[in-house]
């Protein structure tokens, strides 16, 4: 009897099952990556039930979410406060740490894939909603809260119920201009913010495969604003390549086995999803977003829709609140929509090839009077990287801030903040309310889209410079 | 955890859809080491707003929100679930969830109600009307009541359980300590690992 097909998302879901449940299996962690601001209580609590830390050597700490980003800046006193916590919590229980300043630091999701620790077929999970970026390397990798923090601290497991599984198919070729940061936001306005609740998403089709690793992290970051639990790509020679030689990557006879385990891993012929999309890449355009959910965008030649034009009441009275906070006009040309400020930065697009990309669209030219812009390298190595190639001289050249590693200004938590009212174009992931300050208006762009619309002052793209 | 077996109490009609974790706690209070004090963050900016629902006088007190559809979407900080519970929130009423909020909130005893869209909007129309309303969640029976609506809502077996029992989560799985050393003995060696001291 052969076996039942099954999905890359099954495959990676039995083969950590320590135990099954009626309603929840008990899951396998191969790694757990730690930050300062989701852990602090859940190290307490091991602490106060005499816990020990049962895999050290599964776990790595960084700190990322409230470090300044200006060699100028020190942490407010309640950051420094966190950011030591985290280290006499590391120097406790033995767990590594890279924090500001090492060679390895970096946001979480920029280090693991980095170093190699990301590789195909793993269990990782760490207490922030992004960590589905490992999910690019054919990893089963999800955001989990701080009570579960402790829980994998304590038992190297996570429960959890077995979720849907649902395909996201972008077929054909994207054009010319189209990044994968624009079939991330093309994918959510398509399915909705809550289009994947309660599934793992896997990520098919040529528009997919076509993606570098890089491009395949964007993608699979920006699965929880689609609400899923998980997102996740096939492995495949792109992938192989990427994690080859890297300081953890499994090495000699150890890497042939590994690549026999991993190229069982993509989903079987004749497996079935609990849902199907496809998304023509054809079809898609660099967006930018008007409103303040990741699916309230526009194509960049498009307008401020009107919302009074939305069929759905729910939907309607969302987009006037938005247009609302947003101080936009329905209508509006979004090419004629001014910022004040620029962030290329964030777990989603702030590793090499985003800034070699925002890089060849500034070299040779100036930021608008007017915009504060910034760079903010997703990590210590992809900032020595970017200033041994050039990328930093381009970004300074033109007038940009050229900063240390962290999350900076995707969540406001250091002292790179909007001010109130202050509209900024941004690579990052959410454009929530108050996301980047209290009062700040974003917009999510591409890195190439926030480049050309540093340099034109309001939203542009490449091509549209002189 | 501490046990939850029923909760009676008055409600406040959040009549939004998409609320994110950003706006329930917003990152500036995610700074702190401690796990209490957070209810003075829950929807701060909001509030800075008078006529914000929260900050009507005739719903101080209330034990229960009712919100619109995709609630909690966003981050995955638990802290979003810490502020609703130091606010005085037991049970939170929605027509879906998102999933890592649904998570924290059973990690820590908050419960979670999903009910279809009518019935949550008639619920809010009734607190709206009469401020005083009274719901009564029952966790064993999995039912919600009040206003003249009695529903029953999906609850699985262990999450009730866990609730009806305040069990310690990790004290559960460390029972399963067998099956974890014998995965750990099964799973291919060359698996990334730190060196540690």
């Amino acid at each position: 009897m052969t076996a039942a097909p099954r999905t890359l998302a099954e495959k990676l879901w039995d083969a950590h099952a320590v135990a099954r449940g009626a309603d929840a299996d008990l899951l396998y962690v191969d790694l757990h990556l730690v930050h300062e601001v989701t852990s602090p209580q859940a190290f307490d609590g091991l602490r106060r039930a005499g816990r020990r830390l049962r895999r050290p050597d599964l776990t790595l700490a960084t700190t990322d979410h409230n470090t300044p980003t200006d060699p100028r800046d020190s942490p407010d006193a309640l950051s420094a406060l966190q950011l030591e916590a985290l280290a006499a919590n590391c120097r406790e229980f033995g767990v590594r740490l890279y924090p500001l300043g090492h060679a390895g630091q970096g946001i979480v999701h920029v280090i693991g894939p980095q170093l190699g620790l990301t590789q195909p077929g793993m269990l990782i999970v760490c207490g922030d909603s992004h960590t589905s970026t490992h999910g690019a390397f054919g990893a089963l990798a999800f955001g989990i809260g701080t009570s579960e923090v402790e829980h994998v601290l304590a038992t190297q497991t996570v429960r959890r119920e077995r979720p849907a599984t649902m395909s996201v198919a972008v077929e054909g070729r994207a054009p010319p201009g189209v990044t994968a940061k624009d079939i991330a936001l093309g994918i959510v306005r398509r399915i909705g913010t809550s289009g994947g609740r309660g599934a793992l998403v896997e990520y098919r089709g040529e528009a997919i495969r076509a993606l570098s690793m890089d491009g395949r992290m964007t993608v699979c970051n920006m699965s929880i604003e689609a609400g899923a639990r998980a997102g996740m790509v096939a492995p495949d020679d792109t992938t192989f390549r990427y994690v080859e030689g890297r300081p953890h990557a499994p090495r000699g006879a150890d890497w042939e086995r590994a690549l026999d385990e991993w190229r069982a891993l993509p989903t079987d012929t004749g497996a079935r999803f609990d849902r199907e999309v496809t998304i023509d890449a054809a079809g898609l355009r660099p967006y930018v977003t008007w409103g303040t959910d990741p699916a309230q965008s526009s194509e960049i030649d498009g307008v401020v829709p009107d919302p009074d034009a939305f069929a759905d009441a729910a939907a309607r009275e969302k987009a006037h609140r938005a247009l609302r906070y947003q101080g936009l006009a329905p209508g509006t040309p979004i090419r004629e929509i001014a910022v004040d400020a620029v962030f290329i930065g964030s777990c989603t697009n702030a590793r090499l090839e985003d800034l070699r990309a925002a890089a060849d669209v500034v070299r040779g030219r100036r930021v608008a009077a007017g915009v504060r812009a910034l760079v903010v390298p997703g990590s210590a190595q992809v900032r020595a990287d970017a200033e041994r190639e050039g990328l930093a001289r381009a970004f300074t050249d033109a007038g940009f801030d050229w900063r240390l590693p962290g999350c900076s200004m995707c969540l406001g938590m250091n002292p790179d903040v909007l001010r109130p009212g202050e509209r900024c174009a941004s690579t990052s992931n959410r454009n929530f309310e108050g996301r980047q300050g209290p009062g700040g208006r974003t917009h999510l762009v591409s890195p190439a889209v926030a480049a050309a619309t540093a340099i034109a002052g309001r939203f542009a793209l490449p091509e549209d410079l002189s | 955890m501490k046990a939850v077996r029923r909760i009676a109490g008055r409600a406040v009609p959040l009549d939004r859809r998409d609320v994110d974790t950003d706006q329930i706690i917003p990152s500036d209070w995610l700074k702190r080491i401690g796990r209490g004090g957070f209810g003075e963050g829950l929807f701060s900016a909001w509030r800075r707003d008078p006529a914000f629902v929260l900050n009507d006088p005739r719903y101080a007190g209330a034990t229960v929100l009712l919100a619109g559809a995709n609630f909690g979407c966003g981050s995955s900080r638990e802290h979003a679930a810490w502020a609703l519970e130091d606010a005085g929130f037991a049970v939170v009423v929605a027509p879906s969830f998102a999933d890592i909020f649904r998570t924290n909130c059973a990690s820590i005893g908050l419960v979670t109600v999903e009910l279809g869209e009518a019935d949550v909007a008639a619920l809010m129309r009734a607190v709206e009307r009469d401020p005083r309303t009274e719901l009564v969640v029952d966790v064993a029976a999995r039912t919600i009541a009040g206003a003249g609506i009695a529903r029953a809502f999906p609850l699985d077996d262990l999450t009730r359980t866990r609730l009806l029992e305040g069990l310690d989560d990790i004290g559960l799985s460390l029972r399963e300590e067998d099956a974890i050393a014998a995965y750990e003995r099964s799973r291919p060696p060359w698996r990334p690992a730190l060196a540690t001291r």
